[in-house]
């Protein structure tokens, strides 16, 4: 049995080994790009910065390395999703040991601000956005625009013919048509905006109507799509960019389309990833620092050409195939007051959806 | 009728000898050992009091409403079906690749245990991909007019892949119990006048059954914990019904409610089958050098259907999940996408895994020791407590161990010691239950030749136990390596931050529908669970 004698020492190497080396192999960082004269790097801080990062690293990796590189702030980022994340945070308390949180909506960041973990950003940050893309008592800011839509087959309905208020889509005409993720955050943002604006009767009204007309559900918005995709659904309810992304590796041949609810209605709504700096940062000067690198001009166009977002501050376009941010009439609500995603989930709960 | 009624009457004897032989009393060192073990393994339960407690009582409505009943009885029903199909499947296939003269034996016995390197919702995932309404198979049977398949999900969809993923506990459990009995008992039977069947349904399974049930707890208690498949197919369980709750309720409360239910549930059963193994009493064989090898039974004419039935599991196990990674990444290689290599994830993965597997056998020794040799209800409640963070989801466990380590030992938070730490005590019952059936097979006669001829109680343990429990602490130390290395949440949450591990790459890359960026991580997590697999059973041959 001379063979298994070398797994046991393999094993107590490997402890020692892991007890010494602290935080294990970390990536290698990409070879650095050349810093763009244009935004130059913001403020003098130095040291190192913890982001605990609600987006992925798939999307938002290059980035965070490319702001590592251009300050010199040596860069921690902790990858998991948001609302996991945020719970860390909470129990962590003043033991964490982040210092920025970015996250993939405002919700979340609502949620710590309730719980007093945000420190007030400074105006001049606040002010590189519009209003109703950040926290009205300036504990967070959106640093990037996603849009609610009704994604739909182009080769059965025209966007023209397609009704502008989220309610006509309870009507029987699109029984066995629809699509959608109720598991999904976004989803979730989407009702507790409409609780917000007409009210949880309407709200669980409007879940019932759906429900009646017996929607396909799925676990993520990705499937929603690929569904309409395939012929399964004539319309979904999901966020803008993922038909952005399959038309840029598809084509144009990609028999999807958006179509964009008129104003005031809670499914015109355009949520924000967004960022706000924890109260227990060890490094403010540098969370600050990475708070504008995000509002950047260099970053706002990776938002753009990326991950198929919408860029939040002047100047920078989206994709032309999109309609521009200030013709997408977002129905006006305080999107820190999408942290109650318990009512919601209540509400989606009791309508029998969930 | 009559042999194995013979063997059941000698059993029966044999089972009055022992409950009225006097158990003594554990040594101290061995119950406080065992009683710290325990006791950091509830530590997860003070979290959930801590957690509930501050529940707003005003939501608790929302908790102690009917559709919590609705909640409760699907996981029963699943608990109850895995269970039952993990051991229509793990039983047949341990004893065809141990006792048969199956075709490719040894080649079946690794291929029926590589499933357990999968992480479930690369399963679920594939399975979506090729059975699902516009799957795979619909698109091959398209051409024969084949519009759409019946959707796959709910309570059979999650059924099916929890048991395609768990049932490789139940047949290495009844591996190593069909490796402890002594082939003499069977013979004896047959000499007696008992057909084959008989003999298998009247002798072998009950001899078999304390094995079989702890192999099927692990499996039904790791499908409870597990999100991944039951969110994927649509299925409220306790696991989904909590993370939904901690999506959504950024107050933990009621989620740390539903938790305790879950753990309650955990308890009971994990307390109930403590007590069944208990009253059927030990089978401590005879000594392995006086045995007999087992002579192989002859298949004849059953020769090619249980191949067809061995071929079948790996199939739906093994080579669809195996087969979509793969298919990832080929489309990805022709669409020109690099294949990433992930040498440090793996590295990552390995040392986490090992740590794991060590600290969990570590911790497994005092607590099997005193459920084998001193069993009495003190023994079994430190067993039972050691399930505490088995069955919970691993959002649960992270969190809680988030909550202790900065309250009390913040030093070590994001530490890999933590996580490492945290896995032990996570999957400690894998490790105990397969010390503790070797353990009891191994009984105490030879530890106690050694005291007489004046060896100390450790020594004599250390010199004449212990080398004899080795095969079983590799065996129990890999177990917890290969669901280590799959294991998600603990890793994301209390691994030190930028410590990726293959399970947090797939899982990045996945969430974003980057499949091609997933199949790399994946094809290397699959090979080296192979290969730990593959060490597990040469170890198991080599020790019987």
């Amino acid at each position: 049995m001379r063979f298994v004698r070398p797994l046991p020492v393999l094993l107590l190497t490997s402890l020692l080994a892991a007890a010494c080396s602290g935080s294990g192999a970390t990536a290698a960082p990409d070879s650095p790009s050349s810093p763009d004269p244009a935004s130059a790097p913001p403020a003098s801080a130095s040291g190192s910065l913890t982001v605990y990062s609600g987006r992925s690293e798939s999307l938002v990796g290059p980035l965070l390395e490319r702001f590592e590189t251009e300050t010199g702030i040596d860069t921690e980022v902790n990858y998991a999703s948001t609302s996991e994340l945020a719970a860390t945070i909470l129990e962590e308390g003043d033991a964490s040991p982040a210092d920025v949180f970015f996250g993939q909506d405002a919700g979340a960041l609502g949620a710590l601000a309730a719980e007093g973990r945000l420190a007030a950003l400074p105006q001049p940050t606040l002010d590189k956005v519009e209003e109703r893309f950040r926290a009205d008592d300036g504990s967070w800011v959106g640093v990037s625009g996603r849009a609610r839509v009704v994604a739909y087959d182009s080769r059965v309905h025209e966007d023209a013919d397609l009704p502008d208020d989220i309610a006509a889509f309870t009507d029987p005409q699109w029984k066995g048509k629809v699509g959608w993720a109720p598991t999904n955050a976004s989803f979730q943002s989407f009702i507790t905006a409409f609780r917000q604006l007409e009210g949880d009767e309407a709200a669980k009204a409007w879940l019932e109507g759906i429900q009646a007309n017996e929607p396909k559900v799925f676990e993520g918005n990705e499937e929603v799509l690929n569904a309409i995709a395939a012929g399964e659904i004539e319309a979904g309810f999901i966020n803008h960019y993922y038909l952005m992304v399959a038309l840029a590796e598809q084509g144009d041949s990609f028999p999807v389309r958006n179509h964009f609810l008129a104003g005031d209605d809670p499914g015109s709504l355009v949520n924000v990833a967004s960022t706000g700096i924890l109260n227990t940062a060890a490094n403010p000067a540098a969370a600050q620092t990475f708070v504008d690198y995000l509002l950047t001009q260099e970053s706002q166009e990776y938002f753009a050409n990326e991950t198929q977002e919408y860029p939040l501050i002047e100047d920078v376009p989206a994709n032309p195939e999109l309609p521009a941010l200030d013709e997408v009439a977002s129905p006006d609500i305080d999107l820190s007051d999408l942290s109650d995603l318990e009512g919601t989930l209540r509400l989606i709960q009791e309508a029998g959806v969930l | 009728m009559l042999g194995a009624d013979s063997i059941r009457r000698g059993r029966l004897q044999a089972r009055t000898f022992r409950s009225t032989f006097p158990v003594r009393r554990a040594p101290l060192p061995l119950l406080l050992a065992g009683g710290a073990v325990a006791g950091l393994a509830v530590l997860p339960l003070a979290y959930l009091v801590i957690r509930a407690l501050g529940a707003d009582p005003a939501s608790l409505d929302l908790v102690l409403r009917p559709r919590t009943a609705v909640v409760a009885a699907s996981t029963v029903a699943l608990a109850l079906l895995v269970g039952a199909g993990t051991i229509a499947l793990g039983v047949p296939l341990a004893w065809l690749t141990t006792r048969t003269d199956l075709p490719g034996r040894r080649a079946w016995a690794v291929l029926t245990v590589v499933p357990l390197a999968i992480p479930s919702y690369v399963t679920g995932f594939a399975f979506l991909a090729t059975f699902g309404p516009r799957g795979a198979l619909q698109s091959i049977l398209a051409p024969l007019g084949v519009e759409r398949i019946p959707s796959f999900g709910g309570l059979f969809g999650a059924t099916l892949v929890l048991v395609l993923v768990s049932y490789p506990y139940v047949v290495l459990a009844t591996r190593a119990g069909i490796a402890r009995t002594d082939p003499a008992v069977e013979d004896a039977a047959r000499l007696l006048g008992d057909r084959r069947t008989t003999v298998f349904r009247r002798v072998t399974l009950p001899i078999l059954a304390p094995a079989i049930a702890a192999g099927a707890l692990l499996a039904v208690l790791y499908a409870l914990s597990d999100f991944g498949a039951v969110s994927l197919l649509q299925f409220d369980s306790f696991s989904r019904a909590i993370y939904v709750q901690y999506r959504a309720s950024f107050d933990r409360s009621l989620a740390a409610i539903l938790s305790l239910m879950l753990v309650g549930m955990t308890f009971a059963v994990a307390w109930g089958e403590s007590r069944v193994r208990w009253r059927a009493g030990a089978y401590a064989g005879t000594s392995r050098s006086s045995r007999r090898p087992p002579t192989n039974v002859p298949l004849g004419r059953w020769r090619w259907p249980a191949v067809a039935f061995c071929a079948g599991v790996v199939g739906l196990a093994l080579v669809v999940p195996a087969g979509t990674i793969a298919w990832w990444l080929v489309r990805g290689v022709g669409q020109g996408e690099p294949v990433r290599v992930v040498v440090d994830a793996a590295v990552n993965s390995f040392l986490a895994g090992g740590g794991a597997a060590l600290g969990a056998v570590m911790l497994a020794l005092p607590v099997a020791l005193l459920v084998a040799r001193y069993p009495s209800r003190t023994a079994s409640v430190i067993e039972t407590a050691t399930y505490t963070g088995y069955a919970l989801p691993g959002i649960v466990v992270a969190l809680a161990v988030v909550f202790l380590a900065t309250t009390t030992v913040p030093f070590l938070y994001q530490t890999l010691a933590l996580l490492v730490i945290a896995y032990a005590v996570r999957f400690l019952p894998q490790a105990v239950g397969t010390v503790r059936a070797a353990a009891v097979g191994i009984g105490p006669r030879v530890e106690e030749a050694g005291r007489t001829l004046g060896d100390g109680p450790l020594r004599a343990f250390a010199r004449l136990t212990l080398p004899l429990l080795r095969p079983a602490l590799i065996a129990g130390g890999a177990l917890v390596f290969l669901t280590t290395v799959k294991e998600l949440p603990l890793a994301l949450l209390l691994g030190p931050i930028g410590f990726d591990t293959l399970a947090t790459e797939i899982w990045d890359a996945s969430s974003e529908g980057f499949y091609t960026r997933a199949a790399g991580p994946a094809a290397v997590l699959l090979v080296l669970s192979a290969a730990t697999v593959a060490v597990l059973l040469r170890n198991e041959e080599g020790a019987r």
